[in-house]
């Protein structure tokens, strides 16, 4: 077995490792969770990478329906071409638009399918492909034929955890719940993606970066992809790691922090309390 | 010891199931894992736990049950693999399958086949294991020496978990802030807020708009032309209810930031204090009670059954509070709390009580007692898993 491991630009975890092996060799969904910017997307590319396969992306919206996975009928062009007359009416099969399930199931290799952020849909959504998950087969009623799976694809689900996941579609997947990295991972994440960088660069920023997310009150938290960005205007810029260095956040707002600070609320907050700590040491 | 493990991390409210359970059986036969412990508590953990509320939970029954697994010569996981659970098995399954587990079994061939081909796994094992002490598989010296503690094997990025053997995995504990049970505060009240969120904001689809589509048909000379709207939002509508009695000042102040954090999602929100316990008499404003007195009964006549109802408060009282007429603390109530009660969760279709103190404690305090009874038992602990509950009990 090829295996899936951590690489030079992805870094994972031994537990992860097991997880993405586990589901991949049995044959079950692997669901990941964890806050957003963790790698849980980038994580599918990976494991398609490792394996050799080719990748299926499914991305999930909250008005997406299970069925679009598998195929949608559209009665729509069907009853306009009715009403122009074309020859195609009379194939209903004309009208059968084939789901990422389906594509998945239907090729003639192995895939690797994401679900990606499979809480946003209805709660209904992933009850109501267990099913077709588990047996890697569905029925299409218009044309009354089965789809069966030639080969199965290995089948990755990420959630941010907006929703709660029904119990019966926990019960066949594996799970892994990526940590938001620690200091030490983080560094070998930033090396991942520049290998070049400056280490004093790196170190000072990740200095600014913990700070930054150790303050409570954030709406929303940079995460790796913020620290990414940011880390790549700094490089742009070229600022000198010395100007990063008393880059208290309670002291100052950092440099470029647009990168880092998403919500405006957050920008003041910080404007605040840099405006606290200089009034402070007056 | 692997039937102990899974009984222990049930007992610790881990929905670990027999379809978990054999799912680990295969991981270890497919040798996903290295032989070694560290491995197993990973593959055990991905197979067993699905939600990251339990992950420190799990930390804590892995660590209990697999105490002296680290033993030099691997004692502990030796133990592991020849107590293969076949009693419990057969016990537990009866208990535990649902019926689409059971015939996923009757469709393997039946649970004597299932049981067989255990039975047959567990021979294939003890016979390699006189071999040498190493868990089915290839290659390695002992569950432990895979390159568990070999400089060499070491690959990049593994330094840290595999040098440091003085503190285990699961003994850092690492998903401790996750667990949902503690009661909320600072720290997780953004999270409580989440759920509350998503509770007010159920399920938002799509449907046909028909004026758009025939006013866009016709546009089109006759041709359909179908336009879609966002569905309305369902609303949920909630009255809550505080106590304000001096002991409930802080979950108070909490729960009111909960709730009015969350305001902008629900289309009508509405509060009322009481003392201990509802009578004919609320008031909407705690500072000036005499001034924002409201009548029970304007409640109940002004908000219709679809309102939620959720009462915040400890339920610690006398218990003539709620039983006895006068019972009151603090004015002569012609009729029982009780009475008010029944008449609020009998008015309104859903009602919950929030509940912050630990639930440990309720059944020392009579009242609680008294007034779980009142609300049929949808009392819930003011923490993460208990909004939750009580998200799902309002919206049943
Ligand atoms: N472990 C990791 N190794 C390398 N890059 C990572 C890792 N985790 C996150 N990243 C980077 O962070 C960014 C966000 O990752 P993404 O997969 O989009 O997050 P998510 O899907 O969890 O929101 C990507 O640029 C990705 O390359
Ligand atoms: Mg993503």
């Amino acid at each position: 077995m090829a295996g899936f491991r951590s690489t030079e630009n992805y870094i994972a975890s031994r537990d992860l490792e097991v997880a993405v092996n586990a589901a991949v060799t049995l044959q079950r969904p692997l669901l990941v969770k964890g806050e957003p910017g963790t790698g849980k997307t980038v994580l599918a590319h990976e494991v398609a990478k490792a394996l050799g396969l080719p990748l299926i992306e499914w991305h999930i919206k909250s008005t997406t329906k299970a069925q679009q996975g598998l195929y949608e009928y559209d009665a729509v062009s069907r009853l306009r071409d009715g009403q122009l007359g074309d020859e195609r009416v009379h194939d209903i099969s004309n009208y059968i638009v084939r789901g990422k399930l389906w594509e998945a199931f239907a090729a003639d290799r192995q895939h690797v399918l994401l679900i990606d952020e499979i809480d946003k849909a209805d709660i209904e959504f992933p009850n109501d492909l267990l099913l077709e998950l588990d047996r890697m087969q569905f029925f299409v009623y218009e044309t009354k034929e089965t789809v069966v799976a030639r080969h199965r694809p290995v089948v990755i689900i990420t959630s941010n955890n907006e929703k709660e996941l029904p119990d019966a579609f926990l019960r066949r997947c594996f799970f892994h719940y990526i940590r938001f990295p620690d200091r030490e991972t983080m560094e070998r994440i930033v090396q991942a993606h520049f290998p070049d960088i400056k280490q004093e660069l790196a170190r000072e920023a990740l200095n600014v970066f913990f700070q930054v997310r150790g303050v409570g009150e954030l709406k929303k938290k940079p995460a790796t992809s913020e620290l990414l960005d940011w880390l790549k205007l700094l490089m742009i810029e070229d600022l000198p790691p010395e100007v990063l260095r008393s880059q208290d956040p309670k002291v100052a707002i950092p440099p470029l922090h647009g990168a880092l600070l998403k919500n405006e609320q957050d920008v003041h907050l910080f404007e605040r309390l840099a405006f606290l700590s200089r009034q402070r040491q007056r | 010891m692997l039937a102990h493990f899974i009984l222990a991390l049930r007992n610790a409210g881990i929905p670990a199931s027999i379809t978990e359970y054999l799912a680990l059986l295969r991981g270890m036969k497919a040798g996903v894992a290295d032989y070694n412990v560290d491995d197993f508590y990973h593959l055990s953990r991905a197979a067993l736990v699905k939600d990251e509320r339990h992950l420190d939970r799990f930390d804590r029954v892995f660590g209990e049950v697999f105490k002296g697994l680290e033993a030099p010569e691997g004692e502990g996981f030796d133990t592991l693999v020849r107590q293969l659970p076949e009693e419990w098995l057969r016990k537990m399954a009866e208990k535990l399958l649902t019926e689409e587990e059971k015939a996923a079994i009757q469709a393997a061939g039946g649970f004597d086949k299932l049981m067989e081909m255990l039975r047959q796994r567990l021979a294939e094992q003890k016979g390699r294991h006189q071999g040498g002490s190493k868990w089915i598989g290839t290659g390695g010296t002992s569950p432990f020496g895979a390159h568990g503690y070999n400089p060499e094997g070491v690959r990049i990025g593994q330094e840290e978990s595999r040098h440091r053997r003085a503190v285990k995995v699961w003994d850092k504990r690492e998903f401790r802030d996750l667990d949902d049970s503690v009661e909320i505060g600072t720290r997780n009240i953004k999270l409580a807020l989440r759920r509350l969120r998503r509770f007010a904001r159920q399920g938002a689809a799509t449907e046909l708009d028909l004026p758009d589509t025939i006013r866009s048909t016709a546009n089109n000379a006759g041709s359909l032309d179908l336009k879609m709207v966002p569905e309305r939002h369902n609303t949920v509508k909630v009255l809550l209810f505080l106590d304000i009695g001096g002991s409930m000042d802080d979950w108070v102040k909490l729960s009111e930031e909960l709730f009015s954090a969350a305001r902008a999602e629900f289309k009508h929100l509405e509060h009322f204090y009481f003392h201990n316990c509802p009578y004919e008499r609320l008031w909407t404003n705690n500072r000036r009670r005499r001034e924002s007195e409201v009548s029970t009964l304007e409640v109940l006549r002004k908000y219709g059954p679809d309102y939620k109802a959720v009462f915040v408060g400890d339920a610690s009282m006398s218990p003539y509070e709620i039983v006895q007429p006068g019972g009151s603390v603090e004015h002569w109530n012609e009729e029982p709390g009780s009475a008010w009660m029944a008449r609020l969760t009998g008015h309104f279709r859903r009602s919950a009580w929030l509940n912050p103190m630990p639930q440990a404690g309720w059944g020392r305090t009579h009242s609680i007692g008294l007034m779980r009874q009142v609300m049929e038992d949808r009392m819930f602990p003011l923490t993460l898993g208990g909004i939750e509950a009580m998200t799902r009990e309002l919206s049943r």
